[in-house]
């Protein structure tokens, strides 16, 4: 099967992105990368966790001073709604609507570029209300690497999903690029998957003490 | 490729593709509905902790457990890991979730006490 | 593509290598840098010795024994067992499934670029200011304070190399699992298959924690962070259980594709298939499993308690179980066989003592109060250098005088490899099976020197003498390879003439698409089945057509070099722990992620469908004309 080729509504494949050999191993390629990415950031959360709330002295912020529950609400639901529309967005792809496509992925680089201004916000707030900075303590330290590595993973996808518009807007829809697409969705999910434990377990625990 | 002549060549071709669009429109039904799902699941986690009247016994194994079933729905739905095809890449899935249980468990017990 | 033989300059040849993505090529690159650092880590190795020749010796200052004793286990470890091991799954794997190339081409030549640019980071520190000086483990305390840049190119090279590491256990993931010919099952693989499999399984979930732990060690010498500071509220622990979380399995990672390597030498060997066949897929599997389960039992004396000491005691005994099932099913291959003793089979027949002995000695150290006796011992060095030489470098010679004419067309000195072997397996018992006793009679390891009148001059002196008896055997091989390389006399496909799986039943070495015709499997061992059945070739599972091959590409080698040049700057960013921070660190690193970056989108925006060969070359091929 030519990966050019270029298709109709009616003949388009329908699950393009594992039509080609090149398509299944990306798939399953990718899968196997996200599992290596969840035993990466388990490390992360587990240093956290051991970490959470270790100061050297008392003039620190703890997790329970620092953190503002309404912010990362709607941090929250800004992640979540750009994995439904990431979800769309494979949707039309699957239906060979390009330009919709197109589209829901645009919203959804909008959506995590939102996410990524407030997060950048709440950082230099803690910096400059609490002093809480990368080296302040281990706690600090802790915090930053594990939500920053996430951060710099929802930077990455919107660079590689802004790549994958800006790349293939003139060529429209293959069986060479319909892979590439569902695995930047997949990707964009697994993000939002972490966020789920982030919120859970440095937010709301934090606040629980 | 003469759209014309493949749907004459191929009725069963138009017959598929009707299928497969109201197969697709079901299923992203369904996807609303998770997402609303998830959003629900959210709120209700926030406002746990929010109300603060609770006790940490109860609260804590409360909003992990709120959030695995979250990340269940994003991995089996958003995902789409419920569908076929996808067995060996969640048993990779699964070996890794053992590992970084081992981990955490690890982490929360054995190096301070 | 050119159909007619064209004769290669040494330019042409030089740039070849430096792009392709071809397994076969990229498992050249693989062995000569892996042999390289061996080379490295053997000479680093004969210095510990001298030096531990005699008590209160001063061939090498305290500082610089520590740097070499690091450098030693690093190098061995990370930049020559790991690397050699890849060179024989990228040589053989894809063929023994019946494939043309890996899942991921390009991403494979990427896998050795960073391995090469992390290999050089790490061994310029020899010339920048010092080699690292904590150990291969780099234990967080002792490594925060180390003087000196040695431990930021530890962190940096590692993580590289680390990286090239990750993406090749993915690529043999995905090779495996999708890429194998038409019926060949899981359970119809050659077993060096199955241990490559399992081993990049290991790859894929222990690399990720080593990744964080060098990180955060990484950010504490150069970015002022707070993990290990206990002042600060950091733990110096976390450093300890990420390093052997990854550094347990990672034994496992090196010594599973040798066991891989002797299940096809015996058979081969003894003309006999592999006994127990399914067992021995499942023992190989639960290593895979339980080898996850025991790292603290590096942390015995940390103070984890009873309880963690004996769950992670238990866990430890138990997985002696799978490779003593390993054991017994070669044994019993060999029994009943038709035992033909060439050099290959000369190290799995010595490997199967000398691993046993290393392994026994490893459960009587899994008997945790035992342990307290022996840790920091040279009781455990001798343990670890007896399953790892006994297991991973005797698998790495006999893959070397096995794969060789599949790799080079060409067949290594069975003669020399007598003498090889024999100096060899004498002088590796002499060197360590002593140190078992210097160990019992309390010589610590690590030390630079030791004081006389206690009873270990002896026990020094001979484990010395059988390192330059080790030493000779290498300098032979070397002869070997370079002598057989200058003759250059050609073998065809089936050299050992008793080859059970597909790489033996295609040419020496094969051509750059490995297979005409995708074969058909129609059972274990498929070659030896068609040989049995009086085939000449493989039976063919689709008709003669074009192949897709994938482009050469130079991008791996500058996405390598730009993270290279990016450590450079983070090393010496103003923030560093060493003090001497330059203006240039910022902007250089961001130059090298630049580069990296950059190269990755040149490659993402342009498109690269590969290339044909036409049918019409491939049968010419058939008739002696050379295709490509």
């Amino acid at each position: 099967m030519n990966a050019e080729e270029r298709y109709t509504p009616l003949n388009w494949p329908d699950h393009p992105e594992t039509q080609t050999l090149e398509g299944k191993n990306k798939f399953l390629g990718f899968w196997l990368f996200l599992a290596g990415e969840t035993v990466l950031f388990a490390s992360l959360f587990a240093t956290y966790l051991a970490l959470k709330d270790s100061v050297p002295d008392s003039s620190h912020p703890l997790a329970k001073d620092l953190f503002n529950l309404p912010l990362v609400f709607a941090m929250t639901m800004i992640l979540l709604t750009s994995s439904i529309t990431s979800v769309y967005a494979i949707y039309h792809m699957r239906n060979y609507h390009f330009k919709k496509m197109q589209a829901w992925f645009v919203i959804t680089v909008l959506l995590g570029a939102g996410f990524l201004a407030l997060e950048i916000y709440e950082f230099t707030h803690y910096v400059h209300e609490y002093h809480f900075t990368f080296g302040s303590s281990a706690f600090s330290s802790a915090y930053y690497t594990l939500v920053g590595t996430h951060g710099a993973h929802v930077t990455f996808g919107l660079c590689w999903i802004i790549a994958l518009l800006v790349r293939n807007a003139k060529r429209g829809l293959n069986l060479y690029n319909a892979p590439k697409y569902y695995v930047a969705s997949l990707y964009w999910h697994f993000i939002d998957v972490v966020w789920v434990f982030i919120f859970t377990v440095v937010y709301l625990i934090g606040k629980v003490g | 490729m003469n759209m014309e002549n493949e749907q004459v060549k191929n009725p069963n071709l138009r017959a598929h593709h009707d299928y497969r669009r109201k197969k697709s429109a079901k299923e992203m039904q369904v996807q609303v509905v998770t997402f609303a799902l998830m959003i629900f699941l959210t709120i209700v986690a926030f406002i746990a902790v929010g109300i603060g009247d609770f006790s940490v016994k109860f609260i804590i194994p409360f909003i992990l457990l709120l959030a695995v079933i979250q990340v269940g729905f994003q991995l089996y739905y958003f995902m789409h890991a419920s569908q076929k095809g996808h067995e060996l890449p969640m048993f990779f899935m699964y070996s890794a979730v053992i590992i970084a249980f081992v981990t955490v468990l690890a982490f929360v017990t054995i190096i301070w006490w | 593509m050119s159909s007619v033989a064209v004769k290669k300059g040494l330019g042409a040849s030089v740039w070849e290598y430096l792009t392709t993505v071809d397994h076969k090529k990229i498992a050249h690159l693989y062995l000569g840098t892996g042999g390289f650092f061996f080379l490295l880590g053997g000479i680093e190795a004969l210095f510990i010795r001298i030096q531990l020749m005699k008590p209160n010796n001063n061939f090498v200052s305290e500082q610089l024994f520590n740097e070499i004793m690091t450098m030693h286990g690093t190098t061995m470890i990370f930049l020559a067992a790991m690397p050699i091991l890849f060179a024989f799954m990228n040589a053989v794997v894809p063929i023994q499934i019946g494939a043309r190339d890996v899942a991921f081409p390009f991403l494979n030549a990427l896998g050795f670029w960073l391995f090469f640019f992390g290999g050089v980071f790490l061994n310029l520190s020899w010339f920048l200011g010092g080699a690292p000086d904590a150990g291969w483990t780099s234990y967080a305390s002792l490594s925060l304070r180390s003087e000196g840049h040695g431990i930021d190119f530890y962190t940096l090279g590692l993580q590289i190399s680390g990286f090239g590491t990750l993406i090749s256990g993915i690529n043999f993931l995905a090779t495996i699992i999708n890429m194998r010919a038409p019926g060949m099952s899981f359970m119809r693989m050659p077993l060096f298959t199955w241990t490559t499999f399992i081993a990049s399984a290991l790859i894929l979930l222990a690399f990720p924690p080593l990744t964080i732990g060098v990180f955060l060690l990484m950010f504490d010498r150069l970015f002022g962070s707070n993990f290990f500071d206990v002042t600060m509220g950091g733990n110096t622990i976390i450093w300890e259980h990420f390093f052997w979380i990854f550094g347990h399995p990672e034994v496992y990672i090196l010594v599973l594709p040798a066991f891989g390597i002797f299940s096809e030498i015996i058979p081969t060997f003894s003309r006999k298939r592999l006994f127990g066949y399914s067992s021995m897929v499942f023992a190989t599997v639960l290593i895979g499993f339980l080898g996850f389960m025991v790292w603290a039992h590096h942390m015995f004396t940390t103070g984890l308690g009873n309880v963690a000491n004996a769950i992670f005691a238990i866990a430890t005994m138990a997985i002696a179980v799978p490779t003593g099932i390993k054991i017994f099913n070669w044994l019993l291959t060999m029994w009943g066989g038709s035992i033909k003793i060439t050099v290959p089979m000369l190290y799995a027949l010595g490997f199967i003592p000398s691993f046993v002995i290393g392994g026994v000695t490893g459960v009587m150290q899994a008997v945790a109060p035992l342990d307290y006796q022996l840790h920091d011992t040279y009781f455990i060095v001798a343990h670890f250098h007896y399953v790892i030489i006994g297991g991973v470098v005797f698998g790495i010679l006999a893959a070397t005088h096995f794969y060789w004419p599949k790799m080079f067309g060409t067949k290594l000195s069975e003669k020399m490899g007598y003498v090889t072997f024999t100096l060899f397996f004498i002088g590796f018992h002499c060197t360590f099976f002593i140190q078992h006793f210097l160990g019992l009679m309390g010589m610590p390891r690590r030390v630079a020197t030791f004081l006389p009148g206690q009873g270990l001059e002896l026990g020094n002196l001979i484990s010395s003498i059988g390192a330059i008896l080790m030493a000779v055997a290498v300098i032979i091989l070397l002869f070997n390879v370079v002598i057989t390389s200058i003759r250059n006399k050609k073998v065809g496909a089936d050299p050992w003439e008793d080859g059970r799986t597909m790489e033996w039943a295609i040419a020496s070495p094969p051509p750059f698409y490995n297979f005409k015709q995708t074969p058909l499997v129609r059972g274990l061992d498929t070659w030896w089945l068609e040989k049995m059945e009086g085939k000449k070739e493989l039976t063919p599972a689709e008709p003669l057509g074009d192949i897709h091959m994938p482009n050469n590409s130079i991008i791996p080698f500058f996405i390598s070099l730009g993270l290279f040049v990016a450590a450079f700057g983070a090393m010496y960013n103003p923030l560093n722990s060493v003090g001497d921070g330059k203006s240039w660190g910022l902007p250089v690193l961001i130059i090298g992620l630049g580069i990296t970056f950059g190269s990755m989108l040149i490659r993402s925006l342009r498109d690269d469908f590969g290339y044909h060969i036409h049918k019409e070359d491939l049968l010419e091929d058939d008739k002696g004309g050379k295709v490509g």
